[in-house]
């Protein structure tokens, strides 16, 4: 328990991980599901993010040239990383939606459940 | 149309003619939730009157109730079991051991070898140029995806598209977007450029610029924003943008990746054209990331450009 | 600053738990822009204003603007249906007349 109010950034990241791993599983709803995914993005980069940060430490943008000291800046690996991985779960997201998108235009519902049992039925008729 | 000050005294006097323009919005029916509540209660009962497939109707209630069960331990033993890894974690804020001699050289000889003021900016389109590239690739993907899902190619369905979605008439939103949009696009703009400079990049700019066409083709409707960017120049800035940096990157290792040979020099640091290769290639990826996300937008809204 | 940092940490984890409770999706959507832009001001604490104006300009303007079109999207497919459907009752209705 000591740990964890001492590592609170990284505790809070991990509950906001398995808040949206939960939305994930528990929602029917497709929508709800990629607005889980989206928040267990953000919970990851923010671990990532809290990893390099070291306490004191100013963002990696260099204000005398010419003295560089290495403690004066935080780690920018991590920074360089979740750019990246933000950019990526955009495109996640906007191929998700127009899927489905597309399964609503076909079976007139956002629910998994409903999705699964019309394309059931919908089999047995066609087979 | 009336003159603005007709319209606002009449907005004034609660005249209902102020909604001048927005008969064709109001004549189409919002869909009541009754109704669409109905719908699913009808379409439940028929998916339940109904045995689906080999699996009987007690048996799929008794999966669902698994289902939620293992769901509700994957959920307590994946919280518990990182939670307690945190626990174990060295002091938040104190970790210096991420701080390895990849680091060191990054910041350290960052600017020396890159030129760039923000070690994050020359860290993504230089030492990791090629990653960069990937990941615009990943944009431009996701958009083809997008196209080939949502594209409409009907002319009568796009007809119907453009009357539902008819928000150009909104004077609110006319009147504060006139005085936000150029703030939007110049503080863009400001990011793009200033990339290797301040916080920022290609990334952001790009995606502030899109966000600032989205707000024009919503407050003054798709011409305005189609003068802007038609599917010609779309299709045209996207490639020559990826193909650019493919071929300057390709330069620079060509060169021998260390600006040593290379014709295009840092510069002196903290100036505007400084950085070598990070301004162009900022700009392209910030170019492809707006019409990226101008697209995707299109395609959601309307199916087509 | 830390109780700051801690606040807006609660208030992180108070709008996921938001988004996965309301029942109305126009709501959970402008939950998430909200917890969007905590999240940016929370880089910005954590020293990566780079994140933080990726996450302002993507995270909040551009996935929420997909969600809600999205969303309007599928209204407006619920109301094409069902006025097709009324249009093709009428039509089957007059044909009867006719006969």
């Amino acid at each position: 328990m000591k740990g964890l109010l001492a590592n609170y950034e990284e505790a809070a990241a991990i509950i906001l991980f398995c808040i949206g791993f939960s939305t994930l599983l528990f929602h029917r709803n497709m929508l709800k599901k990629i607005i889980g995914l989206n928040i267990m993005d953000t919970g990851l980069y923010l671990f990532l993010a809290s990893m390099g940060y070291i306490d004191g430490a100013r963002a990696p943008i260099l204000t005398d040239v010419n003295a560089i000291n290495m403690a004066d800046y935080i780690n920018p690996v991590p920074s360089a990383l979740v750019l990246t991985g933000i950019v990526v779960s955009v495109s996640v997201t906007a191929i998700t939606l127009s899927l489905t998108v597309r399964l609503y235009s076909k079976y007139r519902t956002l629910n998994l459940d409903e999705i699964y049992a019309i394309a059931r039925r919908t089999e047995k008729e066609e087979f | 149309m009336k003159l603005d000050k007709e319209r606002f005294n009449a907005w004034l006097n609660d005249d209902p003619d102020r909604l001048n323009g927005m008969e064709e919005m109001a004549e189409i029916p919002y869909p009541p939730r009754e109704r669409i509540k109905e719908k699913r209660q009808e379409l439940q009962e028929r998916i339940d009157a109904q045995p689906v497939g080999q699996i009987s109707f007690l048996s799929r209630k008794f999966w669902q109730r698994v289902y939620s069960v293992f769901a509700v331990i994957c959920c307590a033993v994946m919280t518990v079991v990182l939670l307690s890894t945190v626990a174990e974690l060295p002091r938040f804020g104190e970790y210096r051991d991420t701080i390895n001699e990849l680091t060191e050289r990054y910041i350290v000889s960052g600017l020396k070898e890159t030129g760039a003021v923000n070690i994050v900016a020359g860290i993504i389109l230089d030492y990791r140029a090629f990653d960069t590239l990937g990941e615009s690739f990943v944009l431009f993907c996701a958009l083809n995806c997008v196209l080939i899902l949502l594209r409409i190619d009907s002319s009568d369905d796009v007809r119907h598209h453009e009357l539902y979605f008819n928000l150009a008439h909104d004077d609110i939103l006319r009147k504060s977007a006139l005085f936000s949009i150029p703030i939007v696009f110049v503080y863009g703009i400001y990011v793009l450029l200033n990339g290797h400079l301040s916080p920022g990049g290609g990334f952001s700019g790009g995606a502030v610029i899109g966000a600032g066409i989205i707000l024009l083709s919503i407050a003054y409707g798709e011409r305005a924003s189609g003068a802007l960017i038609s599917e010609k120049v779309f299709k045209t800035v996207c490639c020559c943008a990826l193909a650019f940096y493919g071929v300057a990157k390709s330069y620079s290792f060509f060169t021998g990746a260390n600006h040593l040979h290379s014709i295009i020099k840092p510069g002196t640091p903290g100036e505007i054209l400084s950085g070598g290769l990070i301004l162009p290639l900022n700009i392209a990826v910030g170019m492809v990331v707006a019409c990226t996300i101008y697209g995707m937008y299109r395609m959601f809204k309307k199916g087509r450009f | 600053m830390e109780t700051f940092k801690i606040i807006l940490l609660l208030m992180l984890i108070g709008c996921a738990i938001c988004v996965s409770l309301t029942k109305r999706l126009l709501t959970a959507v402008i939950i998430f822009m909200c917890y969007s832009l905590i999240m940016a001001v929370v880089w910005i604490l954590l020293e990566s204003p780079d994140l933080g104006i990726t996450e302002a300009a993507v995270g909040a303007g551009v996935s929420g603007i997909l969600l809600l079109v999205t969303l309007k999207k599928i209204n407006k497919t619920e109301t094409d249906s069902e006025e097709s459907e009324e249009e093709q009752k009428k039509k089957a209705g007059d044909g009867d007349e006719t006969r």
